[in-house]
């Protein structure tokens, strides 16, 4: 008793988390600019480093920051080299999005209903652990052969791999988010006359709504990763073909031009989903990112 | 062990809650402990009871068997005639650490229970409207629960299970965690919300004060294992003063009674050990 008292007064205290988690409070807008330029040093530095790096070393197998920035201009909009990649972005870009989020929502799809049904059956867990966890440490890229098999040279195999690539992180984290849900919330729920199917939509899954974020937001970053690993499989368009075609023809320009691209895709995906958690988790300021 | 005597008060008039010679054995790992014995309880509708005890005595354990959280093992435990086999709405739980649905408002907590039995939606808000305005929480409608007091936490715990339609209110020690102040103004909240509902309530409580403050009837229970030892009923006008003679002879009274058993507990422990 007196541990749950002190656990609650702990987290009232907690709650009133209007400064960010280093101790700033950014209200106006001049606090967000401070932001936004504490959050560019470092890149700018990065980038600082890459270009003396190059001038200094004399390779010619790096290219400096500004020659990619090129190659970035013409692979968008075109009108500098006209070559094979000249103005191909938003094809490459729109196929590598469709294929990362095919794979990524078809993850979401089974594993989140999946993760509630493990997380609240015990004879579930029993049943399927044995093989999902014999299956979790088997590197995605080892897929790579077997899914060029079953789903022939194209988009599905890089979909698949996507697939399971975000599964097991949304799969986890949806387990652990229904084992962690306090069992008074069903005692709750049971003495309210809510039961049966009706627990899971009221109160399994808006309790579990943090770890499954957690797991989406893994599991996005995965599928952004495996996305050029997916594009290996010998399909003509994507980010992940460019990267591959650019390391074919030794051209890096173009190699660090789709790294960066991708990047940059998989930061405002992490974005929109951190968003959306904020918005879904209104009510839990701690567990806003 | 004396054997339970029902005070007068109870005996008469149909219970709405029978318990007789209820036996509760948790198995684990370690052995059994046995944490009730014969325990035999009849509550009348409308009854204010405190179950008061001290840490150890099996009263929690005897609310969740009402609750239908914890089965019994044997004896019997009814309801309007029909054993309690789970939790239902006509038993709400008021829990300790209040147990309320984080992402719900205020509103929507207290919309839970109608909600959840098919109550059409205009009726489920006017239901909610009328329990928010009872305890004082109207203004709070859409805020969440992280944002609220302790005290006012309880209040939405309160009005979830009134919303509800509950017939007997099973409270855990429901003010156990909140300050003096809060503490004293929701016990004053709770008897005229049960003065104006005609609730029956079953009040879990380690406190004597708070017992003599709220109950028609305080069970008292002593430990090893558990069982209920005095049963006495309180002739005290209301509302009650907690300064005055009267209210002070029964506390010590009570408190004896309570003090007796802390002691039988402690020989007992000793007697084990040794």
């Amino acid at each position: 008793m007196t541990l749950d008292l002190s656990l609650n007064q702990k987290s009232e205290k907690n709650l009133p988390a209007k400064t960010d988690k280093s101790g700033f409070v950014f209200q106006n807008m001049k606090g967000k600019l401070t932001k936004v330029a504490l959050g560019a040093i470092f890149p700018v530095f990065l980038l600082l480093a890459w270009h003396v790096g190059v001038i200094v070393s004399e390779t010619r197998l790096i290219p400096l920051p500004s020659q990619v920035a090129v190659m970035m201009w013409d692979f968008a909009f075109g009108g500098v080299y006209d070559d094979a990649f000249s103005a191909s972005l938003p094809v490459h870009f729109w196929v590598s999005i469709q294929r990362v989020y095919g794979g990524f929502f078809l993850a979401v799809a089974i594993a989140v209903p999946l993760g509630l049904m493990i997380g609240r059956f015990r004879f579930l867990q029993t049943m399927l652990d044995p093989t999902l966890s014999l299956l979790r440490p088997v590197p995605v890229t080892a897929w790579l052969p077997l899914s060029m098999i079953f789903f022939g040279l194209g988009p599905k195999s890089a979909i698949f791999l996507v697939f399971l690539g975000a599964f097991y992180p949304i799969l986890l984290n949806t387990i652990f988010g229904v084992k962690s849900v306090d069992n008074k919330l069903f005692e709750s729920a049971a003495m309210l006359g809510c039961k049966g199917s009706q627990l899971f939509r009221s109160v399994v899954l808006p309790a579990a709504t943090p770890q499954i974020f957690n797991g989406l937001r893994l599991g996005l970053g995965f599928a952004w990763i495996l996305i050029v690993v997916g594009e290996m499989t010998g399909v003509p368009e994507g980010l992940g073909a460019v990267i591959m075609d650019g390391r074919t023809l030794s051209r890096t320009d173009l190699v660090i031009t789709g790294m960066i691209i991708i990047g940059i895709t998989g930061f405002v995906s992490d974005r929109l989903i951190v968003l959306l958690n904020n918005y879904l988790l209104k009510w839990s300021p701690q567990h806003h990112a | 062990m004396p054997n339970t005597s029902q005070s007068g008060k109870s005996s008469s008039g149909l219970p709405i809650l029978s318990i007789s010679n209820l036996d509760k054995t948790f198995h684990s790992k370690t052995g059994d402990v046995k944490a009730l014995h014969d325990i035999n309880l009849n509550v009348r509708k409308g009854e204010f009871i405190c179950l008061l005890g001290a840490s150890g005595c099996g009263k929690s354990t005897l609310l969740r068997i009402i609750g239908g959280f914890e089965t019994l093992t044997s004896g019997s435990a009814q309801i309007y005639g029909s054993d309690i086999k789970e939790p239902g709405p006509d038993r709400g739980v008021v829990f300790q650490d209040y147990a309320l649905f984080p992402w719900l408002s205020v509103a929507d907590n207290i919309a839970f229970g109608p909600k959840h039995r098919g109550v059409s939606k205009a009726e489920t808000k006017a239901i909610t409207e009328k329990y928010m305005e009872m305890v004082g929480l109207t203004q709070f409608a859409n805020q969440y629960p992280n944002t609220l007091s302790g005290g006012m936490k309880q209040r939405v715990a309160i009005a979830r299970v009134l919303a509800n339609d509950a017939d007997i209110l099973l409270m855990d020690e429901p003010f156990a965690a909140l300050d003096a102040l809060t503490r004293a103004k929701l016990q004053d909240e709770l008897l005229e919300i049960w003065e104006k509902t005609n609730l029956t309530v079953i009040f879990v409580t380690h406190s004597v004060e708070e017992a003599v403050i709220l109950s028609d009837r305080i069970v008292v229970m002593g430990a090893g294992p558990g069982h209920i030892d005095t049963d006495l009923a309180l002739d005290l006008t209301r509302p009650r003063d907690p300064s005055s003679i009267e209210f002070n002879d029964l506390r010590r009274h009570v408190g004896s009674q309570l003090r007796s058993h802390i002691v039988q507990q402690n020989n007992k422990k000793v007697s084990v050990h040794v």
